[in-house]
């Protein structure tokens, strides 16, 4: 077992527990693995970085909601794996190109490389924030970008606290619905 | 946005994982399927009126083992189908065996059967009746499954949707079971295991675009 699994793991269990902290490193650790995964693989094909962030971002959002689809007994490596090469195999058939593009391969190819060149993604997310109601767009902006408590939330925005979790799931997850489908005009 | 960027949204206060939620999800779609199998063949179909005789006992003890044996391997398979990269750890050809021991046990029958009984213990009385009805009980419990699954990530779609098929179709033939008055082996062998195979085929043609996320 690689050192990358083994505190790639760490880090997943404790999110899996709720630890902010392990949570944002174990993101921000797979993005630049995905980024260098992504990028040469669409390099192969001719494709630019653009799309390569696009990916990325979309194979963190998905380590993120799914990330209860991860079984602890097992490795971590081919459950990110899978992930990515099932957001690759669907970006290549949005995009019209074949399956057979994707050759068959080892999922340590994922932990392989980093790569911290981070580029901008084709969308931003402020502006599609203002396609959500505006108690989720309360939320999220005063919970997740501002570091505000839930309590404190449930004050500015005017909402019960529990109010303020509901519109903060709900609303994460329309935003990721609208990354999605940005990411596919 | 970069990448950062979102990295700090999601990573903000982010909650604790239920780490149950995918197989407890699973086994409330199966438990919810199976009653509106039972529910759908109880009141349109109607239990068979001789339950009660130790003969036709002991034929709806076999056609329910055949389908919960089917059901319940299918099911441990889906749970592992429906996280990402499960399709890696699921050796799911032991999934042929129910279907190989009823077919042995079919093969047997009509060896000690004269052949001139043959056409009646294949064909039975029902066998459109069988046809019909396990595949249309079926579609309530697959379509539990598949939202079921849905919350999960499964990574290979029309494999697992061939198996949210073969869970739905092994469950409706349980329900089935219970109205089904064609009491032989081969019987069961060809028009519940062809129907429950019928179901398997339709999952995985409609898994691609049923199970995308």
């Amino acid at each position: 077992m690689t050192t990358h699994e083994i505190e790639l793991k760490a880090l997943m269990l404790a999110s899996l527990d709720g630890d902010a902290a392990s949570h944002r490193a174990l993101l921000d650790r797979l993005s630049s693995r995905l980024r260098a995964y992504y990028k040469r693989k669409l390099a192969m094909m001719g494709r630019g970085a653009a799309e390569a962030e696009d990916l990325v971002q979309e194979a963190v959002l998905a380590v993120h909601f799914k990330r209860h689809t991860y079984d602890p007994a097992e490795p971590l490596t081919p459950w990110v794996h899978a992930i990515a090469r099932y957001k690759l195999i669907d970006f290549l058939r949005r995009t019209r190109m074949s399956r057979a593009d994707v050759p068959i391969e080892e999922a340590d190819t994922i932990m392989a490389h980093d790569d911290n060149v981070g580029a901008e993604s084709s969308y931003d997310v402020r502006r599609l924030m203002e396609r959500l109601s505006k108690n989720m767009r309360c939320s999220i902006e005063a919970v997740k970008l501002d570091g505000l408590s839930i309590a404190e939330a449930a004050v500015r925005c005017g909402i019960s606290e529990p109010g303020v979790k509901v519109n903060i799931h709900r609303g994460l997850k329309a935003l990721a619905t609208l990354i999605a489908r940005e990411t596919r005009t | 946005m970069k990448t950062d960027e979102l990295v700090a949204l999601l990573s903000n206060n982010p909650e604790p994982v239920d780490r149950g939620l995918v197989v407890r999800t699973l086994l409330i779609a199966l438990g919810a399927g199976l009653i509106l199998a039972l529910g759908m063949t109880i009141f349109a179909l109607g239990v068979r009126p001789d339950m009660t005789t130790s003969g036709a006992w002991s034929f709806v003890v076999a056609k329910v083992s055949f389908a919960v044996g089917i059901s319940s391997l299918a099911f441990v398979y889906l749970a592992k189908l429906a996280r990402p990269g499960g399709e890696r750890k699921a050796r799911s050809y032991l999934i042929a065996v129910p279907f190989l021991i009823i077919m042995a046990l079919a093969a047997i029958s009509l060896g000690l059967a004269p052949s001139s009984h043959w056409n009646k213990m294949i064909v039975g009385d029902e066998w459109l009746e069988c046809l019909v009805s396990i595949p249309v009980i079926a579609i309530i419990p697959f379509a539990v499954s598949i939202w079921a699954v849905r919350q999960a990530a499964p990574t290979n779609l029309a494999r697992t949707g061939a198996f949210a098929g073969l869970v739905a179709g092994g469950v409706s033939a349980m329900a089935y079971a219970l109205h089904c008055t064609d009491d032989s082996l081969p019987f069961v062998a060809v028009w519940y295991g062809g129907t429950i195979v019928l179901c398997t085929l339709a999952g995985a043609a409609m898994g691609p675009r049923l199970l995308r996320w």
